[in-house]
């Protein structure tokens, strides 16, 4: 055997020896890694049984599922959502008809951040990014012949996610759906907002406790429901590397099960019904060795750090969407050319799910045109492509095992300083993971300037460009239509009932042994808004203050 | 005698919790030697027009990816001026269609910086036309 190695290396070295005059005279491509060959050397420390395995089998480097894509394809869910209810209904209906396998829903930021559509603050923002909620009549609207108990719905929402999954058990309720028949995802990932993506609402503390009651009530009541996507996505959207972006998630996912543990919940109890988020960015095989780095951490994760003893609790799913940062303005039909790419990252690298971004989105909400070039882009990829006829395809390749090392190593090293650092929650507060997010969107920004980076159409390849045409506008109107339906509500509920449901939430809130599931869902019942129920929460809670160092 | 530096203030109106372009920006521009203060997040109209005031600031850089900024960009104009700040350079950026431009350049809004745009064009920008 060691003969055999020698033998490579000094082939190797004869072919390095050979070419490195050669490739000297390419000035053009000075950034590269320095190696440009991979070969068994490069992974003769890995032990296929220990470290690579079968699909379905720990540490679930080549997949969580012993079929995976020959077993049924990736859930196609495209996110979705803008202006009022009505007009998202529309859309989720449409995107159903064309073959979309799950729901997800794109909230506007009032409801994001807890605040109704007449709130003062909420102005101009109103249906903008994603539909407005106030309250369970918006709710019951957005659903609208759709049946819950068959379809799956993912809701991009996090410091108001108790309350919005409330409405959404109590949707399905009048529908004659049981919560334990529900299945979807809500995000709950409150530490990112507080890292990378900007909607937290109340102070680390009551917040962690809020997403604690969530774990604890589902696992209980709606058992078939993902209670948290613990994302990198956003990380990786405000500038981090692929290594950062599975460290600081992972980090974070640490963070919420510590928390679970200490508030008295058994590990294998919750942990089976978390779920994580990627992005699938540009350098295709980075990302697929992410991907497979990432599975392989969890696993050990949760099997050495937190002795958990069901498969479940270890294995990582995932949902991705491509890249919205690396989306270009310009001849943004190239982006479809980089989400297809993108998309074979995330098929290649086992995702669960995958949102595909359209080609019109580093400009404004996409088309319904552009939405389904970018669901057929997976249908391609699914049908077409061979990529997810065979199983973690890419697994063996020198390159790309050496490289899930590689990132699986950088991962360990970051998750071990934020355990110095003293986990998660610290590391945010201190600034720490946010100031190592800016340093490495810099380091992006300039290299793009100086072109050592090069983007297609953006600093190499550029065109004269006229506008486009035929950009999707949100009716300027959204904001009073949802101040009106807002009073009509108000007007007809049981005013008294909202009053005592609210109390009780406040008084929930003061005792930390509460579990405060029930109360959101009673108040939501009597169709108490978004605002107010935040409000109370708000009122005992107090809010978040972000400290922000450049 | 030495040349008074350029004061900035990069801002976040409304919502919106993506800044990463703004706090790219906020770097260049010091790198490039400006002072440069940045508010945070979720910033109204008339916290931004009170800290331009506060800080004395020569021009105002807004990012919003959003599209609240049909809204959100004259409304900060107004209250800046309002202030009495007729001289301070305003300037947005962001995730903002070409056919929006016209209207909040109308409104008062100096220049507007779509995606890909170099961050040496922003400081060219404003080296040219400050007051």
């Amino acid at each position: 055997m060691s003969t055999e190695k020698e033998k490579i290396q000094a082939e190797l070295d004869a072919y390095n020896a050979s070419v490195e005059k050669a490739v000297a005279k390419f000035p053009e491509r000075p950034n590269l890694p320095e190696q440009r060959l991979y070969t068994p050397l490069d992974i003769k420390d890995t032990d296929y049984a220990d470290e690579v395995s079968f699909p379905g089998v720990y540490p679930y480097t080549r997949g969580v599922q012993p079929t995976m894509y020959r077993g049924r394809f990736w859930t196609m869910r495209m996110y979705a959502g803008f202006s009022t209810a009505e007009e998202s209904n529309k859309r989720y209906r449409y995107l159903i008809e064309s073959g979309a396998s799950g729901l997800s829903c794109a909230f506007d930021l009032p409801t994001q951040i807890g605040y109704d559509s007449d709130d003062a603050i909420s102005e101009g923002e109103v249906g903008k990014v994603g539909v407005a909620i106030d309250s369970l009549a918006d709710m019951e609207v957005l659903f609208d012949k759709i049946d819950l108990g068959k379809v799956s719905t993912s809701m991009t929402i996090n410091a108001p996610a108790s309350v919005l999954l409330a409405m959404y058990i109590a949707v399905a309720e009048k529908q004659g759906v049981a919560a334990d028949q529900l299945k979807g995802t809500i995000q709950n990932d409150i530490l990112k907002e507080y890292a990378a993506r900007g909607t937290y609402i109340f102070p680390p503390r009551p917040s962690m406790r809020l997403i604690t009651n969530i774990f604890e009530y589902c696992s209980q009541n709606v058992p078939k429901w993902n209670t948290i996507s613990i994302s990198g996505y956003h990380i990786r959207e405000a500038g981090s590397t692929a290594a950062q972006e599975i460290a600081f998630t992972i980090s974070d996912g640490i963070a919420y099960v510590e928390a679970a543990i200490k508030a008295g919940l058994d590990v294998d109890a919750f942990a089976g019904r978390l779920s994580f988020f990627w992005n699938a960015h540009n350098n295709l095989l980075e990302e697929v060795a992410k991907f497979r780095a990432s599975r392989r951490i969890w696993a050990k994760v949760m099997k050495e750090r937190f002795n958990s003893k069901k498969e479940k609790s270890m294995k990582l799913r995932f949902h991705t969407q491509t890249a919205g940062s690396m989306l270009t303005a310009q001849q943004p039909n190239n982006n479809i050319v980089r989400v297809a790419l993108q998309t074979a990252a995330a098929v290649m690298g086992g995702t669960q799910s995958l949102h595909t971004n359209s080609r019109d989105e580093a400009l404004a909400l996409p088309t319904e045109e552009s939405v389904m070039v970018a669901l057929r882009t997976q249908q391609i990829v699914a049908y077409e492509s061979g990529l997810a006829d065979v199983i973690d395809p890419l697994a063996g390749s020198y390159y790309v095992e050496s490289m899930t090392n590689k990132i699986e190593a950088e991962a360990w090293d970051y998750i071990k300083k934020i355990d110095e650092i003293g986990g998660a929650v610290s590391a945010i507060e201190k600034g720490y993971i946010q100031k190592e997010i800016q340093d490495s969107a810099y380091k992006w920004q300039m290299d793009v300037e100086s072109g050592a980076k090069v983007i297609v159409g953006v600093n190499k390849f550029q065109v004269e460009e006229k506008p486009v045409e035929g950009l999707l506008r949100v009716d300027a109107s959204v904001g009073e239509k949802q101040k009106a339906k807002l009073a009509e509500m108000k007007a007809g509920r049981d005013n008294d009932a909202v009053k005592a449901a609210l109390a009780a939430l406040e008084n929930a809130c003061k005792d930390e042994n509460e579990n405060l599931m029930p109360h959101i869902l009673g108040a939501v019942r009597t169709y108490a808004t978004l605002g107010e129920i935040c409000g109370v929460m708000r009122k005992v809670f107090g809010e978040y203050e972000a400290h922000t160092n450049l | 005698m030495m040349e008074k530096r350029i004061r900035v203030l990069v801002a976040k109106p409304g919502l919106d919790g993506h800044d990463r372009g703004a706090k790219v920006v906020a770097r260049a521009l010091r790198d490039a030697g400006f002072e440069v203060i940045y508010t945070g997040l979720r910033q109204t109209p008339e916290q931004i027009a009170e800290a331009a005031l506060q800080e004395d600031v020569n021009v105002v850089a807004m990012s919003i990816l959003s599209g609240a900024h049909p809204h959100l960009f004259p409304k900060v104009v107004e209250l800046v001026r309002a202030n009495g700040m007729n001289d301070t350079l305003i300037v947005g950026g962001g995730v903002i269609p070409e056919g929006d431009i016209p209207a909040l350049k109308e409104a008062g809004i100096a220049e507007v910086f779509t995606p890909g745009t170099p961050t040496g064009n922003i400081v060219e920008f404003i080296k040219a036309n400050v007051k």
